[in-house]
């Protein structure tokens, strides 16, 4: 494990220099008169993983569910300021919040297969787009499970239920659902809070072979994870007015070595939150 | 050991006495009782299955009822009538049913949900024989006869809030997150509904239906007012005349329903009180089966419920 640190860490501070994939401007959350975000400024560099900490309630999630308006179905919930993707502002009225939402997938903190066969959970999204060719399909299901690294563990069993296989299975499988449709940005939110460590490592594992092809942006609660996968890190409190706003992004080792402001180093280190 | 602690001690035991014989009090009086309460359910069960078992044989599934005083025939009438009438009512009841629970469940908090909500809890507790009423008036009159028809709607009516209920429940017990998955890959919200929470809430749904079918089986007064009784009622003989006189599948569903239908618990009711012993043994044979069949509907509904909710929570 101590190697493994270090090696990430090591990676980490040779990874600047992409260009950005997500650019944060100036974005303000509302739900209903509650500001629950504010001023958000932030870039997301393509083919990185970034992290996002902070403690509870500071609006990590709800940052994160800008990235492919899924605060839309949050009655009330307003959104200003523009989310950039690859240019173009995502919260604008007139975009397509489906083709959003097929760039931008997401995996979530509890595993949720669909009740469905492991074949038809990843063969879902694929179908809503309007594939219907079986041998379209299997191609596209055979890929999906090999990169979400589950391929030789349900190969023999793609029509049993989704829900049958393990909770460090079913979170790879949603991971490979959120592939089927190629997204280019993976939105994570606590994906390994509900897994046992060896889960936990697996899913780790996946997501440095997953930032190869795609932009990874994820919410922990755990500092150590943090630090180990992610290349940024940026660091939300909330405020006297209970917004969540960003107080320091930065390269992760930057951040858990030499943070610039005394919250983020109170937090990293753990003497609160 | 001093004075004071000996008569603490003496008392303990003493206590220790009394606690035993009052906890053994106790437990046989609740025990007792609960035994008692169940003496009914296994008296009926077990005097119908005494009285109405001799008078079930193959005729009485296959032939219509005899003229009164005749001994033999069946309750074909009635059994057809019966299913006639639950099919209709099935079909009046699951689609407006299943979807409005669609609604309540996902806006549980509008007006329109709310609204729901009370009113069927409302239709709930409305006497059944008000509804047979309701379905006189508004679908007898105006048709100027009885028919099965009538019966299935006002059976329908008295589905409605359990088929409602239940569906908002079950489609409720569906994780939030198994929707927001599925929006997540760009899914319409429609879309979502039919294909990821309908089906994951599929076994409640059905369970919900089959309770409710179960209690308006056994129901008769809102079909004396609705779809009467009919022992001439022969589905056979029906579609027997339709092919000869060339008649279309709709022209002959229509004249099948479009009539006085017999049904299990209408033909219990007239059997029971008329003075002819072999009519009276037959209403207990029809007794049995309605029983029977209602019995086996609720067990099997409550049984898949349990699995369910069992499968949900692992």
């Amino acid at each position: 494990m101590k190697m493994e640190v270090a090696e990430s860490v090591f990676q980490t501070t040779m990874a600047g220099g992409t260009p950005a994939k997500v650019e944060v401007k100036h974005l303000a959350v509302y739900y209903g008169k509650f500001r629950a975000l504010n001023e958000i400024d932030l870039t997301v560099h393509e083919k990185r993983i970034t992290a996002i900490i902070g403690p509870s309630g500071c609006g990590k999630s709800t940052l994160l569910r800008s990235f492919n308006r899924m605060n839309d179905l949050t009655p009330g919930c307003r959104m200003e300021g523009e989310i950039r993707l690859d240019g173009e502002n995502i919260l604008s009225p007139s975009m397509d919040v489906v083709s959003v939402r097929r760039l931008v997938g997401m995996v979530f903190q509890r595993p949720n297969p669909f009740p469905k066969s492991i074949f038809d959970n990843v063969a879902y999204g694929p179908r809503l787009y309007g594939i219907r060719r079986r041998s379209d399909l299997d191609g596209i299901v055979e890929r999906s499970l090999k990169s979400a690294a589950l391929w030789d563990e349900v190969k023999e069993k793609l029509h049993q239920s989704g829900l049958s296989i393990s909770g460090g299975q079913q979170q790879r499988l949603c991971i490979a659902r959120a592939l089927a449709v190629e997204p280019e940005v993976i939105l994570m939110d606590e994906p390994a809070s509900a897994l046992d460590p060896i889960s936990t490592l697996k899913i780790e594992e996946l997501m440095q072979e997953l930032k190869k092809d795609y932009t990874i942006v994820i919410v922990t609660h755990n500092m150590q994870q943090a630090a180990r996968v992610s290349d940024y890190t940026a660091m939300m409190m909330i405020d006297e007015e209970r917004a969540g706003h960003l107080i320091e992004f930065d390269a992760t080792n930057t951040i858990f070595t030499r943070p610039k402001d005394k919250r983020t180093e109170d937090y990293v280190t753990g003497r609160f939150g | 050991m001093s004075h004071f602690s000996e008569l603490m001690n003496q008392n303990r035991v003493k206590r220790a006495r009394q606690r035993k014989v009052a906890n053994t009090i106790m437990l046989s009086l609740t025990g007792l009782v609960t035994a008692l309460a169940l003496v009914p359910l296994f008296w009926i069960i077990g005097y119908v299955v005494i009285r109405g078992g001799k008078s079930i044989n193959l005729d009485f599934f296959i032939h219509l009822p005899t003229p009164m005083g005749v001994a033999g025939g069946g309750v074909l009438s009635a059994i057809e009538g019966t299913l006639v009438v639950m099919l209709l009512a099935a079909v009046f009841a699951i689609p407006p049913g299943v979807l409005a629970a669609f609604y309540a469940a996902r806006f549980p908090n509008t007006p329109l949900g709310v609204a729901l909500r009370f009113s069927t809890d409302v239709l709930s507790g409305i006497p059944s024989i008000v509804v047979g009423l309701f379905g006189y008036a508004v679908i007898v009159v105006p048709m100027k006869h009885y028919s099965g028809l009538a019966g299935g709607a006002a059976l329908a009516v008295l589905m409605l809030p359990t088929i409602i209920r239940t569906t908002e429940e079950m489609l409720k017990l569906v994780p939030g997150t198994m929707r927001e998955a599925s929006l997540g890959l760009g899914a319409p919200e429609w879309k979502t509904s039919l294909s990821v929470v309908f089906p994951a809430a599929i076994n409640g749904i059905i369970t919900g239906f089959l309770l409710a079918l179960a209690r308006a089986a056994g129901e008769t007064a809102p079909l004396l007012m609705t779809s009467l009784g009919n022992e001439r009622f022969d589905i056979g003989q029906i579609i027997r005349s339709g092919v000869q006189s060339h008649l279309s599948v709709f022209q002959i569903i229509w004249k099948i329903v479009n009539q006085p239908v017999d049904s299990l618990p209408l033909a219990l009711w007239k059997y029971a009180q008329q003075p002819y012993p072999e009519r009276v043994e037959l209403a207990w044979a029809v007794a049995l089966v309605l029983m029977l069949f209602v019995l086996i509907v609720n067990v099997t509904a409550r049984v898949w419920i349990q699995n369910r909710t069992q499968r949900m929570k692992g």
